[in-house]
C-alpha cells in the first residue's frame, strides 16, 4: 500500500529484539505524517504469538509468514519471502535492524527489489515530499553523512540498535494479523545450517548491548579480564576489548571494539586501561555516556569521556564493583 | 579453482577524517590509502585455497588511478592477475551501483568463489557482497571466520560469527563470501613477490569497455545518495573526578551515573 512504513521484526530465541520496538516507535511517527499505516513483517516458525506485542508498539498490521523453512534464518528463504511481500504490497519505506542478521538480509532484498538502502543509520526522517531521509556514520563514526533517496520505491534503511528511542507500549492496541502464504522449495535455499556453537555466557552482542565494560592494554593480561566480567555481571553488561588486547591474544576477535572490530553505541561504555587510539574512539564515541578509567591523565580517551578517573584500574575496579553491588542490594 | 577477490582502496584507519566546510565531501589531501583491511583476509584465503587445490586468484578493484598501488599489493601477496575498473562515471556510487559495475566485470571472469570484505572501512555500507551475490544469482555467506572447500569443490563448509555464537553452514558453490578478522592472518608481500607483481597482468576497464551506460553506474545510477557530510556530533567536555583514591572517586562516579546520567 502506498505510504506505508514497514519494519522487519527480528526474532532471537523466541523474543522480538529491542531494535524492532525502536523502529516501530519511529516508524509510527513517519506513518502518521505520511497518512499511511505501519506494518511489521514477522517471519519464523511458531512465532505468531509475538504479533500481539508488535501491535502494542504501534504496528497497525502484522504480516506473519510461518514455515518450517523459516525456523532458522537463511538469506535465501528470508529474502525470498520479504522481496515477494514488498513486490505485492509496495510499501514506501522498509526498515531493518542493523544487526548481524539485518545487515545480511537487507542488502540482498534491496538488490532484488532495486531499492536504495542506507546502512546502520543513527537517525531517520522524512523530507518535504514525504521521502525517507537518513543520517549514518561513515569511517566508523569519524564523519556522518545525510542520505536522500531516488524517487523509486521502496526506500530502505537499517537502523543501529540503541540509536532511536522507544515509545512506551500501549497494551490496548491490537494489530491486524495478515497470514502470508509461504512458497519455499528446498532448491531455493542454497545454504544449510549444520550446527550452532553457542558462545559461553548469555550476554548481548556488543553491537546491541546497552552497557559495555571494555578493557585494553592496561589490563596487563587475560586473567585480569575476570575483574571486568565481575563488573559486567553486576551491570548486566557485555565485555569488550581494544585492538591491543585482542592482538595480545587476551580476548577474541569478536570482542574487539573499533574501526576494524565492532562499532558500538551502548548507553554506557566503561573503558578500562584503554588509551583511546583513533580507531578505538571512532568505534565507540556514539555511546551515550563514556566512563574512562586510566592511570595516564594524558590518554586521549579522557577527551571523549563524560566521566574520568585517573587512577590504577586494579584499585578502582574492585571498589566500583562493590559499590554497584551495594546499590543493587538496596534496590 | 577460480577465485576472485573484490578489493577496495580506502583511507588508512590512522587517518583523521575531516569534512569540507561546505559539507560536500571529505578533505582528501592528507589521506594515506591502504587496502581495505577486511579485503586482505579474502586475498589470504584465496591464496590458501589456490595452494591446496590449484587455480587462479584474480583481484577485482573498482577505483581511480591511485588504486593501482592497492592492486599491486594484492598481486605482490600472490594473486595472479587483476582487473581494475576505472572511470570517472563510477565515482560516488552507492553499493547497488558499485555491485552492478562489479557484476558486469565478472561476466568476463571465471569464478568458483568470490570474496568481498564484510564492509569497506570508509563508507561502512556492508552491502556490496550481498548485492553482488543477488545480481549474480549466487548464494552468499557473510562474516566468515573459517572456510573448508569440499573435495568435489561443489560446496563449502563455512563458520560464521553471529550473535551468540558460531553458525556452521554448508553452501553450494559458486558463492559470494564476505570476510572478516579472525579468518586468517594475511601474509605480507615478500620482496620477490613485489618484483613479480610488476609483471603480472593488470587489465584496466572503463565504462565503455564494460558496455554500461553512464546513468546506470556511479552517483547517477545510485538510489541512496549522500547529500551532505558532517563531522561527528561533538561531545561535551567531560569531568575528571577528583578525590583521594578509589574510596573517594568511585562513590562520586556512581552518584553521577545514577543521578546525572541516570544510567544505573
Amino acid at each position: 500500500m502506498a505510504n506505508s512504513v514497514w519494519v522487519f521484526a527480528e526474532v532471537k530465541d523466541g523474543r522480538i529484539k529491542k531494535v524492532t520496538f525502536e523502529m516501530l516507535s519511529e516508524g509510527k511517527k513517519m506513518a502518521e505524517k505520511l497518512g499511511g499505516d505501519l506494518s511489521a513483517v514477522l517471519l519464523g516458525q511458531n512465532v505468531g504469538s509475538l504479533a500481539e506485542q508488535l501491535g502494542h508498539y504501534g504496528a497497525d498490521k502484522v504480516y506473519l509468514a510461518e514455515h518450517e523453512a523459516l525456523k532458522d534464518y537463511t538469506t535465501d528463504a528470508y529474502s525470498k519471502v520479504i522481496a515477494e511481500l514488498i513486490k505485492a504490497n509496495e510499501p514506501s519505506i522498509v526498515l531493518y535492524g542493523a544487526t548481524v542478521l539485518g545487515k545480511d538480509l537487507s542488502p540482498r532484498v534491496a538488490a532484488r527489489v532495486e531499492a536504495g538502502l542506507a546502512t546502520d543509520c543513527t537517525g531517520i526522517g522524512l523530507d518535504d515530499n514525504g521521502k525517507l531521509t537518513a543520517t549514518r556514520p561513515m569511517f566508523a563514526g569519524k564523519a556522518y553523512a545525510d542520505i536522500s533517496f531516488s524517487d523509486s520505491k521502496p526506500n530502505m534503511a537499517s537502523i543501529r540498535p540503541n540509536a532511536l528511542p522507544v515509545s512506551p507500549p500501549d497494551e490496548s492496541k491490537k494489530a491486524e494479523l495478515i497470514k502470508v502464504d509461504v512458497n519455499i522449495n528446498p532448491d531455493d535455499i542454497r545454504t544449510t545450517v549444520q550446527e550452532f556453537i553457542k558462545a559461553a555466557g548469555e550476554r548481548p552482542d556488543l553491537t546491541e548491548a546497552e552497557i559495555i565494560v571494555s578493557g585494553g592494554r592496561g589490563m596487563k593480561g587475560p586473567e585480569n579480564f575476570k575483574m571486568l566480567e565481575e563488573l559486567a555481571d553486576v551491570l548486566g553488561a557485555t565485555v569488550g576489548a581494544s585492538r591491543a588486547a585482542v592482538d595480545a591474544g587476551w580476548k577474541n576477535v569478536s570482542d574487539q571494539v573499533g574501526q576494524t572490530g565492532k562499532v558500538v553505541s551502548p548507553n554506557l561504555y566503561i573503558a578500562c586501561g584503554i588509551s583511546g587510539a583513533i580507531q578505538h574512539l571512532a568505534g565507540m564515541s556514539t555511546s551515550k555516556y563514556i566512563v574512562a578509567i586510566n592511570k595516564d591523565s594524558e590518554a586521549p580517551i579522557f577527551q571523549k569521556a563524560d566521566y574520568g578517573i585517573v587512577d590504577d584500574l586494579f584499585k578502582v575496579l574492585p571498589v566500583l564493583t562493590e559499590e554497584l553491588k551495594k546499590l543493587k542490594a538496596e534496590g | 579453482m577460480n577465485l576472485v577477490v573484490c578489493v577496495k582502496q580506502v583511507p588508512d584507519t590512522e587517518s583523521a577524517i575531516k569534512v569540507k566546510p561546505d559539507g560536500s565531501g571529505i578533505i582528501k589531501d592528507d589521506l594515506k590509502y591502504v587496502m581495505n583491511p577486511y579485503d586482505e583476509y579474502g586475498i589470504e584465503e584465496a591464496l590458501r585455497i589456490k595452494e591446496k587445490f590449484g587455480g587462479v586468484v584474480t583481484i577485482l578493484c573498482m577505483g581511480p588511478g591511485r588504486a593501482v598501488e592497492t592492486i599491486r599489493t594484492g598481486l605482490a601477496m600472490g594473486a595472479d592477475q587483476a582487473v581494475q575498473l576505472d572511470d570517472p562515471a563510477f565515482e560516488g556510487g552507492d553499493a547497488f551501483a558499485t555491485a552492478k559495475t562489479l557484476a558486469e566485470a565478472l561476466k568476463g571472469i571465471e569464478y568458483d568463489l568470490i570474496f568481498c570484505g564484510k564492509q569497506a572501512i570508509d563508507d561502512d555500507l556492508s552491502q556490496v557482497g550481498a548485492s553482488l551475490a543477488e545480481l549474480l544469482k549466487l548464494p552468499q555467506v557473510s562474516l566468515i571466520q573459517k572456510l573448508e572447500i569440499a573435495d568435489d569443490k561443489k560446496s563449502a563448509t563455512v563458520h560464521r560469527q553471529v550473535e551468540g555464537g558460531i553458525e556452521i553452514l554448508k553452501v553450494s558453490l559458486p558463492a559470494v563470501l564476505t570476510t572478516q578478522r579472525g579468518l586468517n592472518e594475511p601474509r605480507y608481500a615478500s620482496l620477490p613477490g613485489i618484483m613479480k607483481a610488476k609483471k603480472k597482468p593488470l587489465d584496466v576497464k572503463n565504462l565503455a569497455a564494460l558496455g554500461l551506460s553512464s546513468d546506470s553506474v556511479g552517483c547517477a545510477g545510485s538510489k541512496a545518495i549522500i547529500t551532505k557530510y558532517t563531522p561527528p556530533p561533538p561531545r561535551a567536555a567531560g569531568k575528571i573526578i577528583e578525590g583521594e583514591g578509589p574510596q573517594e572517586t568511585v562513590p562520586k562516579l556512581v552518584k553521577l551515573l545514577r543521578e546525572e546520567a541516570k544510567m544505573i
